[in-house]
């Protein structure tokens, strides 16, 4: 069951550094406001999950834990909606060339998973080309689900 | 917490008792080596607790798919043994828990070696 006592539209709004600390701390900050928002212990770790993996694409694959790069982190619930973006100032990639985790020939793959999982989680998720580099994602969880 | 390992020997079945987040970094890195290690010295019957694991990402994940493919690639057998609730729904979502050979008690479990 979700329980939804709190109604105060919250935004949080970060400049973070490339590195896995930023990792850890995108993540605390991100549940610090779904807890206040009234998600229970579940989806509490599927938005914690979805997080983490958005950010270690973003410190990891984009960044590349550049020291001269940022990520854009902000997390706000207004109503029903939670949402976070997350933007990094990467190179970017191709989304529709990501393998299949799920395909036989990928099951025994070490990585991969992350988007998968993601997608798995929120109730919508949106990646998109910053200009003029970089790449922003938007994951939105709602309070009673679509 | 990050993660927390420690060893143990019944009989020839040696088990590894996995404790807090494997994540990317520290947590993935240590599982990783202890499992080369251990499969380097010889060890073939490798059963993995992960009764006390908080968390698991995917890179997680990935370091027990990549400690399955080395201990198997050895001659060797791994098992996951004590999934809470939330490894075992990822394993499931990620198609991955009817790769492994998954027990909820350790005698059975050490029988389950060949």
């Amino acid at each position: 069951m979700r329980e939804n006592k709190h109604h105060v539209p919250e935004t949080v709004e970060r400049l973070l550094d490339s590195t896995l600390e930023s990792v850890e701390s995108a993540e605390e900050l991100a549940l610090s406001v779904a807890q206040r928002a009234g998600f229970d212990d579940d989806d509490l770790m599927r938005i914690g999950m979805a997080v983490r993996e958005s950010m270690v694409n973003a410190v990891v694959h984009g960044n590349r834990y550049s020291d001269h790069k940022k990520v854009r982190f902000s997390v706000s619930h207004s109503g029903e909606r939670y949402t976070i973006r997350i933007a990094d100032e990467g190179e970017g990639f191709d989304f529709n060339a990501l393998p299949d985790p799920l395909a036989p020939e990928n099951l025994m793959r070490t990585s991969g998973r992350g988007i998968f999982l993601i997608r798995s989680f929120m109730d919508e998720f949106k990646m998109r080309r910053r200009d003029p580099t970089g790449t922003e994602v938007t994951l939105v969880k709602y309070m009673v689900s679509k | 917490m990050s993660v927390k390992l420690s060893t143990r020997q019944v009989g020839d079945v040696s088990v590894i008792d996995v404790a807090g987040r494997i994540t990317l970094g520290e947590g993935s890195s240590a599982l990783r080596d202890l499992l080369r290690e251990m499969v380097g010295k010889g060890q073939k019957k490798i059963l993995l607790n992960l009764g006390d694991v908080s968390y698991i990402d995917s890179s997680g994940i990935g370091e027990l798919v990549s400690g399955f493919t080395t201990v198997t690639n050895s001659g060797g057998e791994l098992k996951l043994l004590n999934l809470n609730k939330r490894v075992k729904d990822l394993l499931q979502i990620t198609k991955l828990y009817t790769v492994f050979d998954v027990h909820e008690d350790e005698a059975g479990a050490i029988r389950a070696f060949a």
